[in-house]
C-alpha cells in the first residue's frame, strides 16, 4: 500500500523545523531516517497531516564524544554510528548492540535517535540507552528540555517528546571505570529481524578481581525496555565463571514476558535467563581484559 | 499508480536526481515512495517492489552509493541525491558488472525477482568487504529475501564476484598494485 497524502516541508535550519512543527491544529510528523515511520504510513498505521524531512538539517549530523558521553545528532545514521572509533572506544556497547540493528541497507538511512524516539520496545537502542541511564536532548519552539532515560520509555512506540518537539541529540554515558565491561545478546528468528528477547548489560570488578556488580536491561520482554539490577546475584562471584545461575534466576523471576506470534511467554523467559548469562560473560570478559591491560 | 502525478489537487513537488550517472528531473506528490518513483516516473523497472515495507531487500538501490531500500524512502526526501540502480551496475564498455557475470557463471538466480536487490547490496558490499569469509558474505546478504535459489548459489556468487573483480584490476595495466592482493583459493 501506499501512504495517505500529506503535506511535506523540508526545512533548512532547526529553527525553521521547530517552527514547522509549531504550526497549530496540524498533525505533524519528524521525518529523519524514515525506516519505521515511511512503512507505517505505507500500511496506513500512521497518517500524519504533515511530515517535516530534517534529513537536509546537517548541522544535527554529528557523532562526538564530551563530557563523559557519546552525543549523537538526530540526523546521525546508525551506520555513521557503528563507524565511530571514538564512539566505539568511549562506549564499547554502543558498537556491540547497533550490529544487531536490522541490516546495513537499513542502517545507511536509520538514525539513532529516530529508533529511540519510535521507543519499539523490541528496538536494541532503547535497551541500551535505559540501561546507561542516558539522556534524550530535545527543542521546540518555546525552549529546549533534557529528558532522562527513565522518564524517556513511556510504553509501545511512544516516548516523552511531546507534539511540537523535536529530539535533535542523545547522550549515552561513556563506559564507566576501568574495570568494567559491557555486553549484548539477542535472538531473532533470523539475523537481523525483531528480537525475540535481548539483553544489553555493563557489569564491573570489585578491587579484589571478583565480580563488584551488574545491570541489565532487556528488549522484547516488556512494553519498554526492562532494567534489572544484578548485583545481587552476581556480586563476589568469580569473574571467569561462564555461568551465573543466580542472575538467570533474577531474570527468570523479575521478567514478565508475554506470548506472541513469535514465542511463548515461557520460552522468552528462559531465553531471557540464558541471554543474561552470556552476555554477563561477555561483559565480564571485557572488564578483566581491560584490568589486565 | 499513475506516473504522471498524485490524486487531484495533490501537491506536486519538483524533483532532480542523478540517476546512474545522468541527471533526471520527476514531479511528484510528496507520498511517492522511492522504489515506485524509480518505476513509474522515471521508467526504470529493474528495480523491483517486493513487500513495499522494507523486509524482503528486493528494491534495494544504492543512495550516494550505499545501499537502501527505495521502498522506505520518499523521492522527495532524495531530492539531489545521486542513485544507482541495477540499470547502472554494467561496465562502460556494457560488459556486466563482476558481481552480474558472478552471477551468471554461479546460477545466483532463479525466477530473477529478487535479483536486482542482491546486485546492488552485494556491489556495495564488496567494496566495504573485498575478500568476504564465508561468515561475512551471509552477514552481506542477510537482508535480502530470496525463495528460489536456497542462498548456496548466490553466497557462491558474492565468493566468484570478488575473485573476478580482483582478476579484472589485474588485468588492468595501470593496477599493478592490485596484483599485490593474494587470491586465496575460492570455494568450488
Amino acid at each position: 500500500m501506499k501512504p495517505r497524502p500529506f503535506g511535506y516541508t523540508r526545512p533548512e535550519s532547526v529553527a525553521e523545523a521547530l517552527a514547522a512543527l509549531a504550526a497549530p491544529d496540524v498533525e505533524a510528523k519528524v521525518l529523519a531516517g524514515g525506516q519505521s515511520l515511511v512503512p507505517l504510513m505505507s500500511i496506513r498505521l500512521a497518517w500524519p497531516d504533515l511530515l517535516v524531512d530534517i534529513n537536509r538539517l546537517t548541522e544535527l549530523s554529528y557523532v562526538t564524544v564530551a563530557d563523559g558521553q557519546v552525543c549523537v545528532g538526530a540526523v546521525a545514521r546508525h551506520a555513521e554510528v557503528l563507524a565511530s572509533l571514538a564512539a566505539a572506544a568511549a562506549q564499547p556497547l554502543l558498537r556491540k548492540a547497533l550490529r544487531f540493528v536490522a541490516h546495513p541497507a537499513i542502517r545507511n538511512r536509520g538514525t539513532t535517535v529516530g529508533s529511540l524516539v519510535h521507543a519499539d520496545p523490541a528496538g536494541e537502542l532503547p535497551a541500551v540507552l535505559a540501561l546507561l541511564a542516558g539522556t534524550v536532548c530535545v527543542a521546540s519552539a518555546t525552549g529546549q528540555r533534557s529528558i532522562p532515560a527513565e522518564e524517556f520509555f513511556r510504553g509501545p512506540l511512544e516516548s516523552a517528546v511531546q507534539p511540537g518537539e523535536l529530539a535533535t541529540e542523545v547522550r549515552f554515558p561513556v563506559l564507566a571505570g576501568p574495570a568494567a565491561g559491557t555486553g549484548f545478546a539477542e535472538v531473532s528468528r533470523r539475523r537481523g529481524d525483531y528480537a525475540v528477547c535481548g539483553v544489553a548489560v555493563t557489569a564491573w570488578l570489585a578491587p579484589d578481581g571478583r565480580i563488584g556488580g551488574g545491570k541489565a536491561a532487556y528488549l522484547s520482554v516488556g512494553p519498554s525496555p526492562v532494567v534489572l539490577d544484578l548485583t545481587e546475584a552476581v556480586a563476589g562471584g568469580a569473574a571467569d565463571a561462564v555461568r551465573f545461575p543466580a542472575a538467570a534466576s533474577l531474570a527468570r523471576a523479575r521478567l514478565e514476558p508475554r506470548s506472541d506470534l513469535h514465542a511463548t511467554a515461557r520460552y522468552r523467559r528462559q531465553l531471557a535467563a540464558v541471554l543474561t548469562e552470556r552476555a554477563l560473560a561477555e561483559a565480564l570478559g571485557d572488564a578483566r581484559e581491560t584490568v589486565a591491560a | 499508480m499513475n506516473g504522471a502525478g498524485g490524486r487531484q489537487g495533490e501537491e506536486l513537488h519538483e524533483l532532480r536526481l542523478t540517476v546512474n550517472g545522468a541527471v533526471r528531473t520527476a514531479r511528484v506528490p510528496a507520498r511517492r515512495l522511492l522504489s515506485d518513483c524509480i518505476r513509474h516516473d522515471l521508467r526504470l523497472t529493474g528495480t523491483h517492489v517486493g513487500c513495499e515495507h522494507g523486509v524482503c531487500g528486493a528494491c534495494t538501490i544504492l543512495l550516494d552509493g550505499a545501499p537502501v531500500r527505495s521502498c522506505l524512502l520518499l523521492a522527495v526526501s532524495a531530492d539531489g541525491a545521486a542513485i544507482t540502480t541495477v540499470e547502472g551496475l554494467a561496465e562502460p564498455d556494457g560488459r556486466l558488472s563482476p558481481v552480474q557475470q558472478a552471477f551468471v557463471e554461479c546460477h545466483g538466480l532463479q525466477c530473477g525477482f529478487c535479483t536486482s536487490g542482491f546486485l546492488t547490496t552485494i556491489t556495495a558490499g564488496l567494496r566495504d568487504i573485498p575478500q568476504p569469509d564465508d561468515e561475512q558474505a551471509r552477514e552481506m546478504i542477510g537482508g535480502n529475501l530470496c525463495r528460489c535459489t536456497g542462498y548456496q548459489n548466490i553466497l557462491a556468487s558474492v565468493h566468484r564476484a570478488a575473485e573476478i573483480i580482483r582478476e579484472r584490476a589485474g588485468s588492468r595495466p595501470d593496477a599493478a598494485a592490485g596484483a599485490a592482493v593474494e587470491t586465496p583459493a575460492g570455494p568450488a
